[in-house]
Protein backbone atom coordinates (compact mmCIF):
# COMPACT_ATOMS: atom_id res chain seq x y z
CA UNK A 1 0.00 0.00 0.00
CA UNK A 2 1.14 3.31 -1.14
CA UNK A 3 1.86 5.66 1.85
CA UNK A 4 2.27 10.03 1.92
CA UNK A 5 3.97 11.85 4.36
CA UNK A 6 1.49 11.31 6.97
CA UNK A 7 1.14 7.54 7.08
CA UNK A 8 -2.66 8.01 6.28
CA UNK A 9 -3.90 5.45 3.72
CA UNK A 10 -4.92 7.70 0.20
CA UNK A 11 -7.09 6.24 -2.48
CA UNK A 12 -5.72 5.79 -5.80
CA UNK A 13 -7.62 9.01 -7.11
CA UNK A 14 -6.31 11.36 -4.83
CA UNK A 15 -2.46 10.05 -5.54
CA UNK A 16 -2.63 10.67 -8.57
CA UNK A 17 -4.45 14.15 -7.94
CA UNK A 18 -1.24 15.05 -5.64
CA UNK A 19 1.10 13.32 -7.87
CA UNK A 20 3.40 13.25 -4.83
CA UNK A 21 4.62 9.84 -5.46
CA UNK A 22 6.03 11.56 -8.53
CA UNK A 23 7.95 14.22 -6.54
CA UNK A 24 9.61 11.82 -4.78
CA UNK A 25 11.10 10.48 -7.60
CA UNK A 26 11.94 14.10 -8.84
CA UNK A 27 14.06 14.99 -6.46
CA UNK A 28 16.76 12.59 -7.81
CA UNK A 29 15.33 13.12 -11.35
CA UNK A 30 16.58 16.42 -11.79
CA UNK A 31 20.46 16.10 -10.16
CA UNK A 32 20.74 12.69 -12.79
CA UNK A 33 19.50 14.79 -15.55
CA UNK A 34 21.76 18.01 -14.73
CA UNK A 35 24.53 15.99 -14.03
CA UNK A 36 25.93 13.99 -17.15
CA UNK A 37 26.94 18.17 -18.42
CA UNK A 38 27.55 19.62 -15.35
CA UNK A 39 30.24 16.48 -14.24
CA UNK A 40 31.72 17.00 -18.15
CA UNK A 41 31.89 20.91 -17.60
CA UNK A 42 33.90 20.67 -14.39
CA UNK A 43 36.15 17.79 -16.06
CA UNK A 44 37.24 20.12 -18.74
CA UNK A 45 36.86 23.53 -18.33
CA UNK A 46 36.88 22.91 -14.23
CA UNK A 47 40.21 20.92 -14.70
CA UNK A 48 41.84 22.68 -17.33
CA UNK A 49 41.75 26.03 -15.48
CA UNK A 50 43.26 24.01 -12.17
CA UNK A 51 46.03 23.59 -14.33
CA UNK A 52 46.39 26.16 -16.14
CA UNK A 53 46.92 28.00 -12.78
CA UNK A 54 49.03 25.00 -11.43
CA UNK A 55 51.25 25.42 -14.58
CA UNK A 56 52.26 29.23 -14.47
CA UNK A 57 53.40 28.27 -11.25
CA UNK A 58 55.85 25.55 -12.71
CA UNK A 59 58.86 25.59 -14.59
CA UNK A 60 56.98 23.50 -17.49
CA UNK A 61 57.92 23.27 -21.08
CA UNK A 62 56.52 20.98 -23.95
CA UNK A 63 59.59 18.75 -24.23
CA UNK A 64 60.20 18.27 -20.26
CA UNK A 65 57.88 15.76 -17.92
CA UNK A 66 59.64 17.46 -15.12
CA UNK A 67 56.95 20.24 -13.02
CA UNK A 68 59.03 21.94 -10.58
CA UNK A 69 57.22 24.68 -8.37
CA UNK A 70 58.81 27.95 -9.21
CA UNK A 71 56.51 30.23 -7.22
CA UNK A 72 55.70 33.43 -8.78
CA UNK A 73 59.05 33.78 -10.83
CA UNK A 74 56.83 32.89 -14.10
CA UNK A 75 54.70 36.26 -13.38
CA UNK A 76 57.78 38.19 -12.72
CA UNK A 77 59.45 37.36 -16.14
CA UNK A 78 56.51 38.24 -17.58
CA UNK A 79 55.80 41.51 -15.81
CA UNK A 80 59.81 42.61 -16.45
CA UNK A 81 59.29 41.37 -20.38
CA UNK A 82 58.67 44.27 -22.88
CA UNK A 83 56.65 42.35 -25.18
CA UNK A 84 54.21 41.47 -22.63
CA UNK A 85 53.77 45.04 -21.61
CA UNK A 86 52.64 45.88 -25.60
CA UNK A 87 50.74 43.68 -25.89
CA UNK A 88 49.03 44.22 -22.71
CA UNK A 89 48.60 47.51 -23.89
CA UNK A 90 47.52 46.51 -27.40
CA UNK A 91 44.60 44.31 -26.00
CA UNK A 92 43.39 47.22 -24.48
CA UNK A 93 43.86 49.26 -27.39
CA UNK A 94 42.29 47.07 -29.82
CA UNK A 95 39.49 45.44 -27.83
CA UNK A 96 38.20 49.07 -26.19
CA UNK A 97 38.74 50.53 -29.64
CA UNK A 98 36.83 47.87 -31.12
CA UNK A 99 34.08 48.03 -28.71
CA UNK A 100 33.42 51.55 -28.40
CA UNK A 101 33.06 51.65 -32.56
CA UNK A 102 30.58 48.72 -32.57
CA UNK A 103 28.54 50.26 -29.59
CA UNK A 104 28.21 53.57 -31.93
CA UNK A 105 27.37 51.64 -35.07
CA UNK A 106 25.78 48.82 -33.47
CA UNK A 107 22.91 51.58 -32.05
CA UNK A 108 22.85 53.40 -35.17
CA UNK A 109 22.41 50.21 -37.57
CA UNK A 110 20.09 48.70 -35.18
CA UNK A 111 17.26 52.37 -34.94
CA UNK A 112 17.56 51.62 -38.65
CA UNK A 113 16.91 48.03 -39.02
CA UNK A 114 13.76 48.41 -36.36
CA UNK A 115 11.65 50.18 -39.34
CA UNK A 116 10.12 48.04 -42.23
CA UNK A 117 10.77 48.13 -45.33
CA UNK A 118 10.73 46.22 -48.60
CA UNK A 119 13.63 42.94 -48.92
CA UNK A 120 14.66 43.20 -44.82
CA UNK A 121 15.43 39.98 -44.14
CA UNK A 122 17.74 40.20 -47.08
CA UNK A 123 19.63 43.24 -45.70
CA UNK A 124 19.47 41.75 -42.10
CA UNK A 125 20.91 38.20 -43.76
CA UNK A 126 23.79 40.82 -45.47
CA UNK A 127 24.49 42.20 -42.38
CA UNK A 128 24.49 38.97 -39.86
CA UNK A 129 26.99 37.27 -42.57
CA UNK A 130 30.15 38.12 -40.46
CA UNK A 131 29.36 37.07 -37.30
CA UNK A 132 28.11 33.67 -38.46
CA UNK A 133 30.90 33.15 -41.19
CA UNK A 134 34.12 31.21 -39.71
CA UNK A 135 35.97 34.08 -38.20
CA UNK A 136 39.05 32.85 -39.86
CA UNK A 137 37.82 32.74 -43.38
CA UNK A 138 36.36 35.90 -43.30
CA UNK A 139 39.70 37.20 -41.95
CA UNK A 140 40.98 35.81 -45.31
CA UNK A 141 38.60 37.69 -47.24
CA UNK A 142 40.14 40.74 -45.59
CA UNK A 143 43.73 40.12 -46.20
CA UNK A 144 43.15 39.55 -49.76
CA UNK A 145 41.22 42.85 -49.47
CA UNK A 146 44.06 44.53 -47.51
CA UNK A 147 46.76 43.31 -49.56
CA UNK A 148 50.26 45.11 -49.65
CA UNK A 149 49.97 44.55 -53.95
CA UNK A 150 46.72 44.15 -54.94
CA UNK A 151 44.52 45.71 -52.32
CA UNK A 152 40.95 47.25 -53.44
CA UNK A 153 41.50 49.98 -51.21
CA UNK A 154 44.67 51.56 -52.92
CA UNK A 155 43.05 51.04 -56.34
CA UNK A 156 40.30 52.69 -55.23
CA UNK A 157 42.31 55.67 -53.46
CA UNK A 158 44.16 55.99 -56.67
CA UNK A 159 41.05 56.01 -58.67
CA UNK A 160 39.79 58.69 -57.05
CA UNK A 161 42.95 60.46 -57.35
CA UNK A 162 43.80 60.39 -53.13
CA UNK A 163 46.99 58.50 -53.43
CA UNK A 164 49.47 58.88 -55.49
CA UNK A 165 49.04 56.23 -58.26
CA UNK A 166 53.18 55.56 -56.91
CA UNK A 167 52.46 55.70 -53.85
CA UNK A 168 50.88 52.16 -52.29
CA UNK A 169 49.34 52.30 -48.11
CA UNK A 170 51.00 49.08 -47.19
CA UNK A 171 47.58 48.23 -44.68
CA UNK A 172 49.21 45.68 -42.80
CA UNK A 173 53.00 46.29 -42.42
CA UNK A 174 53.00 49.38 -41.09
CA UNK A 175 52.15 49.95 -37.04
CA UNK A 176 49.51 52.25 -36.61
CA UNK A 177 47.89 51.08 -40.61
CA UNK A 178 47.92 47.57 -39.09
CA UNK A 179 46.36 48.50 -35.73
CA UNK A 180 43.43 49.90 -37.53
CA UNK A 181 42.85 47.19 -40.01
CA UNK A 182 42.97 44.78 -37.16
CA UNK A 183 39.80 46.88 -35.29
CA UNK A 184 38.60 47.65 -38.63
CA UNK A 185 37.97 43.68 -39.15
CA UNK A 186 36.90 43.28 -35.36
CA UNK A 187 33.85 46.05 -35.95
CA UNK A 188 32.85 44.09 -38.88
CA UNK A 189 33.24 40.74 -37.08
CA UNK A 190 30.88 41.97 -33.74
CA UNK A 191 28.75 44.34 -35.38
CA UNK A 192 26.22 41.99 -36.68
CA UNK A 193 25.46 40.42 -32.81
CA UNK A 194 25.86 43.80 -30.93
CA UNK A 195 23.45 44.64 -33.78
CA UNK A 196 20.56 42.07 -33.15
CA UNK A 197 20.95 42.29 -29.68
CA UNK A 198 20.21 46.14 -29.75
CA UNK A 199 17.75 45.51 -31.96
CA UNK A 200 16.01 42.65 -29.58
CA UNK A 201 15.66 45.30 -27.09
CA UNK A 202 14.44 48.26 -29.51
CA UNK A 203 11.35 46.33 -30.70
CA UNK A 204 11.02 45.10 -27.02
CA UNK A 205 9.78 49.05 -25.88
CA UNK A 206 6.48 48.80 -25.29
CA UNK A 207 4.95 51.12 -28.30
CA UNK A 208 2.87 53.46 -25.84
CA UNK A 209 6.26 55.01 -24.43
CA UNK A 210 6.60 56.38 -27.93
CA UNK A 211 3.76 57.30 -28.96
CA UNK A 212 3.46 59.05 -25.64
CA UNK A 213 6.75 60.95 -26.17
CA UNK A 214 5.26 61.92 -29.51
CA UNK A 215 2.03 63.17 -27.86
CA UNK A 216 4.45 65.55 -25.88
CA UNK A 217 5.85 66.65 -28.80
CA UNK A 218 9.76 65.55 -28.24
CA UNK A 219 11.65 65.92 -30.90
CA UNK A 220 13.90 62.77 -32.72
CA UNK A 221 17.04 63.79 -30.54
CA UNK A 222 15.30 64.32 -27.34
CA UNK A 223 13.39 61.26 -27.71
CA UNK A 224 15.88 59.20 -28.67
CA UNK A 225 18.52 60.39 -25.75
CA UNK A 226 16.38 60.92 -23.15
CA UNK A 227 13.72 57.67 -23.61
CA UNK A 228 15.16 54.89 -26.07
CA UNK A 229 18.95 55.38 -24.93
CA UNK A 230 17.87 55.17 -21.17
CA UNK A 231 15.68 51.76 -22.07
CA UNK A 232 18.33 50.49 -23.74
CA UNK A 233 21.01 51.08 -21.26
CA UNK A 234 20.93 47.04 -20.01
CA UNK A 235 20.57 45.31 -23.41
CA UNK A 236 23.20 47.34 -24.45
CA UNK A 237 25.60 46.58 -21.43
CA UNK A 238 25.13 42.45 -22.53
CA UNK A 239 26.20 43.90 -25.82
CA UNK A 240 29.03 45.04 -24.73
CA UNK A 241 30.40 42.32 -22.48
CA UNK A 242 29.92 39.73 -25.30
CA UNK A 243 31.61 42.14 -27.27
CA UNK A 244 34.66 42.78 -24.67
CA UNK A 245 35.25 39.09 -24.13
CA UNK A 246 35.31 38.04 -27.79
CA UNK A 247 38.05 40.96 -28.41
CA UNK A 248 39.94 40.70 -25.30
CA UNK A 249 40.25 36.95 -26.24
CA UNK A 250 40.41 36.94 -29.95
CA UNK A 251 43.63 35.69 -31.57
CA UNK A 252 41.91 34.59 -34.75
CA UNK A 253 42.02 37.66 -36.91
CA UNK A 254 45.66 38.68 -35.58
CA UNK A 255 47.28 35.08 -36.31
CA UNK A 256 45.75 35.36 -39.96
CA UNK A 257 46.21 39.00 -40.68
CA UNK A 258 49.65 40.22 -39.30
CA UNK A 259 50.56 37.06 -36.53
CA UNK A 260 51.46 40.52 -34.29
CA UNK A 261 53.36 41.65 -36.32
CA UNK A 262 54.85 44.33 -37.50
CA UNK A 263 57.71 44.59 -34.96
CA UNK A 264 54.78 43.15 -32.20
CA UNK A 265 52.59 46.35 -32.73
CA UNK A 266 49.41 44.01 -33.01
CA UNK A 267 50.37 41.57 -31.02
CA UNK A 268 47.93 41.21 -28.09
CA UNK A 269 47.72 38.41 -24.62
CA UNK A 270 45.82 35.79 -26.18
CA UNK A 271 48.19 35.80 -29.61
CA UNK A 272 51.38 36.50 -27.35
CA UNK A 273 50.89 32.95 -24.96
CA UNK A 274 49.89 31.37 -28.21
CA UNK A 275 53.14 31.73 -29.83
CA UNK A 276 55.37 31.44 -26.13
CA UNK A 277 53.16 28.63 -25.01
CA UNK A 278 52.57 26.61 -28.05
CA UNK A 279 55.08 28.00 -30.73
CA UNK A 280 57.87 28.62 -28.55
CA UNK A 281 57.17 25.77 -26.15
CA UNK A 282 57.49 27.48 -22.42
CA UNK A 283 54.06 26.11 -21.40
CA UNK A 284 54.53 27.31 -18.17
CA UNK A 285 54.96 31.24 -18.91
CA UNK A 286 52.32 30.80 -21.46
CA UNK A 287 49.85 29.59 -19.23
CA UNK A 288 51.05 32.64 -17.10
CA UNK A 289 50.46 35.21 -19.94
CA UNK A 290 46.92 34.10 -20.62
CA UNK A 291 45.92 33.70 -16.74
CA UNK A 292 46.23 37.65 -17.50
CA UNK A 293 42.58 37.24 -19.18
CA UNK A 294 41.07 36.38 -16.09
CA UNK A 295 40.70 38.91 -13.91
CA UNK A 296 38.96 40.52 -16.91
CA UNK A 297 36.61 37.48 -17.59
CA UNK A 298 35.91 37.49 -13.92
CA UNK A 299 34.85 41.20 -13.70
CA UNK A 300 32.16 40.86 -17.37
CA UNK A 301 30.97 37.53 -15.52
CA UNK A 302 29.97 39.58 -12.19
CA UNK A 303 28.56 42.51 -14.74
CA UNK A 304 26.51 39.67 -16.52
CA UNK A 305 25.52 38.37 -12.90
CA UNK A 306 24.00 41.95 -11.63
CA UNK A 307 22.32 42.24 -15.04
CA UNK A 308 20.51 38.99 -14.52
CA UNK A 309 19.44 39.18 -11.34
CA UNK A 310 18.08 42.38 -12.08
CA UNK A 311 15.97 41.09 -14.97
CA UNK A 312 14.72 38.35 -12.10
CA UNK A 313 13.72 41.14 -9.57
CA UNK A 314 11.95 42.91 -12.14
CA UNK B 1 0.15 64.81 -47.19
CA UNK B 2 0.91 68.60 -48.80
CA UNK B 3 3.77 68.62 -51.16
CA UNK B 4 6.37 69.37 -48.34
CA UNK B 5 6.02 66.89 -46.15
CA UNK B 6 6.10 64.14 -49.45
CA UNK B 7 9.67 65.45 -50.42
CA UNK B 8 10.40 65.37 -46.18
CA UNK B 9 9.06 61.96 -46.17
CA UNK B 10 10.36 60.75 -49.43
CA UNK B 11 14.28 62.24 -48.26
CA UNK B 12 13.77 60.57 -45.06
CA UNK B 13 13.06 57.31 -46.61
CA UNK B 14 16.15 57.75 -48.87
CA UNK B 15 18.42 58.64 -45.71
CA UNK B 16 16.90 55.97 -43.75
CA UNK B 17 17.77 53.06 -47.07
CA UNK B 18 21.61 54.85 -47.40
CA UNK B 19 21.92 53.91 -44.29
CA UNK B 20 21.18 50.24 -44.47
CA UNK B 21 22.82 49.88 -47.95
CA UNK B 22 25.84 51.41 -46.58
CA UNK B 23 26.11 49.09 -43.26
CA UNK B 24 25.20 45.99 -45.61
CA UNK B 25 27.93 47.24 -48.13
CA UNK B 26 30.61 47.31 -45.09
CA UNK B 27 29.28 44.02 -43.71
CA UNK B 28 28.88 41.93 -47.02
CA UNK B 29 31.78 43.33 -49.21
CA UNK B 30 34.44 40.76 -48.23
CA UNK B 31 31.83 38.05 -49.51
CA UNK B 32 31.39 39.88 -52.76
CA UNK B 33 35.14 39.94 -52.90
CA UNK B 34 35.61 36.53 -52.65
CA UNK B 35 32.76 35.47 -54.97
CA UNK B 36 34.49 37.62 -57.94
CA UNK B 37 37.64 36.32 -57.32
CA UNK B 38 36.71 32.98 -57.12
CA UNK B 39 35.80 33.46 -61.13
CA UNK B 40 38.71 35.60 -62.14
CA UNK B 41 41.17 34.22 -64.55
CA UNK B 42 44.99 34.96 -63.00
CA UNK B 43 45.64 37.39 -65.59
CA UNK B 44 42.61 39.39 -64.45
CA UNK B 45 43.62 38.98 -60.85
CA UNK B 46 47.26 40.31 -60.82
CA UNK B 47 46.95 43.35 -63.89
CA UNK B 48 46.80 46.45 -61.38
CA UNK B 49 45.35 48.72 -64.40
CA UNK B 50 41.81 46.64 -64.70
CA UNK B 51 38.94 47.78 -62.61
CA UNK B 52 38.88 44.88 -59.41
CA UNK B 53 35.04 45.29 -58.62
CA UNK B 54 34.11 43.40 -62.20
CA UNK B 55 35.50 40.79 -64.17
CA UNK B 56 37.51 41.94 -67.08
CA UNK B 57 38.11 38.54 -68.89
CA UNK B 58 35.17 35.72 -69.43
CA UNK B 59 34.94 33.96 -65.76
CA UNK B 60 36.89 30.72 -64.80
CA UNK B 61 36.12 27.88 -63.21
CA UNK B 62 39.87 26.57 -63.10
CA UNK B 63 40.48 27.79 -59.17
CA UNK B 64 37.40 25.98 -57.90
CA UNK B 65 38.97 22.72 -59.97
CA UNK B 66 42.47 23.43 -57.79
CA UNK B 67 40.98 23.74 -54.76
CA UNK B 68 38.80 20.81 -55.03
CA UNK B 69 41.36 18.45 -56.84
CA UNK B 70 44.75 19.64 -55.62
CA UNK B 71 44.12 21.06 -52.47
CA UNK B 72 42.56 18.81 -49.25
CA UNK B 73 39.86 20.72 -48.96
CA UNK B 74 37.20 18.59 -49.73
CA UNK B 75 39.31 16.59 -46.37
CA UNK B 76 38.69 19.78 -44.60
CA UNK B 77 35.08 19.89 -44.97
CA UNK B 78 34.65 16.07 -44.38
CA UNK B 79 36.45 16.58 -41.08
CA UNK B 80 34.59 19.21 -40.36
CA UNK B 81 31.13 17.65 -40.84
CA UNK B 82 32.69 14.59 -39.17
CA UNK B 83 33.48 16.40 -35.80
CA UNK B 84 30.31 18.61 -36.50
CA UNK B 85 28.21 15.62 -36.40
CA UNK B 86 29.47 13.88 -32.86
CA UNK B 87 29.85 17.57 -31.41
CA UNK B 88 26.20 18.08 -31.86
CA UNK B 89 25.16 14.47 -30.48
CA UNK B 90 27.01 14.74 -27.90
CA UNK B 91 25.71 18.48 -27.19
CA UNK B 92 21.94 17.10 -27.48
CA UNK B 93 22.96 14.33 -25.00
CA UNK B 94 24.12 16.45 -22.76
CA UNK B 95 22.50 19.89 -23.16
CA UNK B 96 18.78 18.61 -23.08
CA UNK B 97 18.10 16.69 -20.15
CA UNK B 98 20.13 19.40 -18.17
CA UNK B 99 18.26 22.22 -19.73
CA UNK B 100 14.67 20.73 -19.15
CA UNK B 101 15.92 19.43 -15.32
CA UNK B 102 16.90 23.65 -14.94
CA UNK B 103 13.26 24.63 -16.30
CA UNK B 104 11.34 22.24 -14.80
CA UNK B 105 12.58 20.22 -11.56
CA UNK B 106 15.20 22.70 -9.71
CA UNK B 107 13.61 25.44 -7.85
CA UNK B 108 15.46 28.51 -6.52
CA UNK B 109 18.71 27.16 -7.51
CA UNK B 110 17.89 25.98 -10.87
CA UNK B 111 17.99 29.91 -12.47
CA UNK B 112 21.76 30.35 -10.22
CA UNK B 113 23.00 27.07 -11.97
CA UNK B 114 21.46 27.72 -15.57
CA UNK B 115 23.67 31.51 -15.05
CA UNK B 116 26.45 29.62 -13.56
CA UNK B 117 26.55 26.95 -16.36
CA UNK B 118 26.16 30.12 -19.34
CA UNK B 119 29.07 31.41 -17.96
CA UNK B 120 31.52 28.45 -18.91
CA UNK B 121 30.36 29.66 -21.97
CA UNK B 122 32.58 33.16 -21.68
CA UNK B 123 35.60 31.17 -21.00
CA UNK B 124 37.84 31.39 -24.04
CA UNK B 125 39.80 28.79 -25.89
CA UNK B 126 42.67 31.17 -25.48
CA UNK B 127 42.82 30.73 -21.54
CA UNK B 128 42.52 26.92 -21.76
CA UNK B 129 44.31 25.92 -24.54
CA UNK B 130 47.63 25.43 -23.22
CA UNK B 131 46.75 23.00 -20.18
CA UNK B 132 44.32 21.72 -22.74
CA UNK B 133 46.95 20.75 -24.78
CA UNK B 134 48.91 18.93 -22.52
CA UNK B 135 46.01 16.90 -21.79
CA UNK B 136 45.12 16.14 -25.12
CA UNK B 137 48.81 15.15 -25.52
CA UNK B 138 48.48 13.03 -22.34
CA UNK B 139 45.62 10.95 -23.63
CA UNK B 140 47.47 10.83 -27.11
CA UNK B 141 44.74 12.19 -29.17
CA UNK B 142 47.52 14.75 -30.43
CA UNK B 143 46.47 15.23 -34.19
CA UNK B 144 43.48 13.22 -33.69
CA UNK B 145 40.30 14.63 -34.78
CA UNK B 146 39.06 13.13 -31.75
CA UNK B 147 40.87 15.81 -29.51
CA UNK B 148 38.16 17.96 -30.90
CA UNK B 149 35.42 15.74 -30.70
CA UNK B 150 36.39 15.90 -26.51
CA UNK B 151 36.92 19.06 -26.02
CA UNK B 152 34.11 21.53 -28.05
CA UNK B 153 31.09 20.67 -26.37
CA UNK B 154 32.86 22.64 -23.38
CA UNK B 155 32.10 25.38 -25.66
CA UNK B 156 28.53 24.39 -26.73
CA UNK B 157 26.96 22.82 -24.02
CA UNK B 158 26.69 25.67 -21.65
CA UNK B 159 24.83 28.03 -24.19
CA UNK B 160 22.84 25.03 -25.30
CA UNK B 161 22.57 24.25 -22.23
CA UNK B 162 20.92 27.75 -21.42
CA UNK B 163 19.14 28.22 -25.06
CA UNK B 164 17.04 24.94 -23.79
CA UNK B 165 16.35 26.27 -20.55
CA UNK B 166 14.48 29.57 -21.49
CA UNK B 167 13.12 27.06 -24.14
CA UNK B 168 11.34 24.27 -22.02
CA UNK B 169 10.37 27.08 -19.51
CA UNK B 170 8.19 28.87 -22.37
CA UNK B 171 5.83 25.34 -22.37
CA UNK B 172 2.99 25.21 -20.13
CA UNK B 173 3.41 23.40 -17.28
CA UNK B 174 -0.06 21.85 -17.69
CA UNK B 175 0.89 20.24 -20.92
CA UNK B 176 3.39 17.62 -18.34
CA UNK B 177 0.78 17.64 -15.53
CA UNK B 178 -1.82 16.61 -17.66
CA UNK B 179 0.08 14.07 -19.01
CA UNK B 180 1.30 12.76 -15.52
CA UNK B 181 -2.15 12.54 -14.62
CA UNK B 182 -2.97 10.50 -17.46
CA UNK B 183 0.10 8.03 -15.92
CA UNK B 184 2.88 9.04 -17.66
CA UNK B 185 5.80 9.30 -15.86
CA UNK B 186 7.69 12.41 -15.95
CA UNK B 187 10.62 11.00 -17.95
CA UNK B 188 7.91 9.54 -20.23
CA UNK B 189 6.10 13.19 -20.10
CA UNK B 190 9.43 14.08 -21.77
CA UNK B 191 9.72 12.31 -23.76
CA UNK B 192 6.28 12.21 -25.28
CA UNK B 193 4.44 15.56 -24.99
CA UNK B 194 7.58 17.64 -24.33
CA UNK B 195 10.04 16.49 -26.91
CA UNK B 196 7.62 16.84 -30.24
CA UNK B 197 6.98 20.18 -29.73
CA UNK B 198 10.44 21.32 -28.74
CA UNK B 199 11.80 20.36 -32.48
CA UNK B 200 12.26 24.16 -32.97
CA UNK B 201 14.05 24.56 -29.95
CA UNK B 202 16.69 21.59 -30.22
CA UNK B 203 17.35 22.55 -33.90
CA UNK B 204 18.49 25.92 -32.92
CA UNK B 205 21.05 23.96 -30.95
CA UNK B 206 21.76 21.90 -33.33
CA UNK B 207 22.15 24.68 -36.11
CA UNK B 208 24.09 26.93 -33.47
CA UNK B 209 26.28 24.31 -32.19
CA UNK B 210 27.64 23.46 -35.71
CA UNK B 211 28.52 26.88 -36.50
CA UNK B 212 30.51 27.15 -33.12
CA UNK B 213 32.64 23.84 -34.94
CA UNK B 214 32.80 25.06 -38.21
CA UNK B 215 34.22 28.64 -36.39
CA UNK B 216 36.42 27.00 -34.36
CA UNK B 217 40.16 28.21 -34.85
CA UNK B 218 42.64 27.95 -31.50
CA UNK B 219 42.04 24.30 -29.86
CA UNK B 220 42.40 23.06 -33.63
CA UNK B 221 45.30 25.15 -34.32
CA UNK B 222 47.23 23.89 -31.58
CA UNK B 223 46.00 20.26 -31.38
CA UNK B 224 46.62 19.23 -34.59
CA UNK B 225 49.18 19.79 -37.19
CA UNK B 226 49.00 17.44 -40.21
CA UNK B 227 47.19 18.86 -42.93
CA UNK B 228 45.24 16.02 -43.52
CA UNK B 229 43.22 16.23 -39.96
CA UNK B 230 42.60 19.87 -40.21
CA UNK B 231 39.40 21.02 -40.43
CA UNK B 232 38.00 23.64 -42.68
CA UNK B 233 38.82 27.01 -40.88
CA UNK B 234 41.82 26.09 -40.17
CA UNK B 235 43.28 24.42 -43.18
CA UNK B 236 42.36 27.28 -45.36
CA UNK B 237 44.21 29.81 -43.58
CA UNK B 238 47.18 27.91 -42.81
CA UNK B 239 47.46 25.59 -45.46
CA UNK B 240 46.37 27.38 -48.16
CA UNK B 241 48.27 30.84 -47.06
CA UNK B 242 51.55 29.82 -46.17
CA UNK B 243 52.60 28.51 -49.64
CA UNK B 244 55.31 30.74 -51.60
CA UNK B 245 52.77 31.18 -54.04
CA UNK B 246 49.07 33.11 -52.93
CA UNK B 247 46.45 31.12 -54.46
CA UNK B 248 44.08 33.47 -54.10
CA UNK B 249 41.27 32.24 -56.36
CA UNK B 250 41.10 28.71 -54.79
CA UNK B 251 41.55 30.06 -51.50
CA UNK B 252 38.33 33.02 -52.15
CA UNK B 253 36.22 30.03 -53.09
CA UNK B 254 37.23 27.66 -49.84
CA UNK B 255 36.85 30.53 -47.87
CA UNK B 256 32.98 31.58 -49.81
CA UNK B 257 31.87 27.73 -49.55
CA UNK B 258 32.65 27.43 -46.01
CA UNK B 259 30.74 30.44 -45.27
CA UNK B 260 28.07 30.98 -46.91
CA UNK B 261 25.31 28.40 -46.84
CA UNK B 262 26.17 28.05 -43.12
CA UNK B 263 25.28 31.54 -42.29
CA UNK B 264 21.88 31.66 -44.84
CA UNK B 265 20.80 28.37 -42.50
CA UNK B 266 21.46 30.17 -39.04
CA UNK B 267 20.20 33.40 -40.83
CA UNK B 268 16.19 31.35 -40.42
CA UNK B 269 17.17 30.84 -35.99
CA UNK B 270 18.55 34.00 -35.16
CA UNK B 271 16.03 35.45 -33.17
CA UNK B 272 16.22 32.46 -30.79
CA UNK B 273 20.20 32.88 -30.17
CA UNK B 274 19.40 36.44 -29.68
CA UNK B 275 16.78 35.56 -26.84
CA UNK B 276 19.44 33.67 -25.32
CA UNK B 277 22.33 36.05 -25.76
CA UNK B 278 20.13 38.76 -23.98
CA UNK B 279 20.31 36.86 -20.62
CA UNK B 280 16.43 38.28 -19.36
CA UNK B 281 17.37 41.59 -20.00
CA UNK B 282 14.84 42.19 -22.87
CA UNK B 283 11.29 40.77 -21.49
Amino acid sequence: MEVVQGGAPVNVAQRRMTLSHLRDREEWLGPLMIGPAILYILLVVGFAFFLAIYYSFSDMTLGSRSLGFVGFKNFAAIIGNTNFRTALWNTFVFAVGSQVLVLVLANTLALALLKDFRGKWFFRLLILLPWVAPISLGTIGWLWILDSTYSVFNWTLQALRILDPKARLIWLGVPHLAMGSIITVHVWRLLPLATVIILAGLSSIPKDIHDAAQMDGASFWRHYFQITIPLLLPVSMVALLFGLVFAFTDMTVIYVLTRGGPYDTTQVLASLAFFTGVVGGDTAEGAAISLFLFPLLLAVAIAFLRIARRAEVT
Amino acid sequence: MGPVAKVRYWLADRAHFGIVLAFTIFTAFPFYWMVITTFKRNSDLINRDNNPFILNEPPTLEHLRVLFNDTLYGVWLWNTAFVGVLVVGITLILAVPAGYALARLSGRWGERLGIGIFLTYLVPPTLLFIPLFRVVVGLGLQDSLWSLVVVYPSFTVPFSTWLLMGFFKAIPRDLEDAAMMDGYSRLGAFAKIVMPISIAGILTVVIFSFTLVMQEFVYALTFISPASKYTVSVGVPTFLVHGDVYFWGSLMAGCFIASVPVAVLYNFFVDRFVAGFTVGAVK
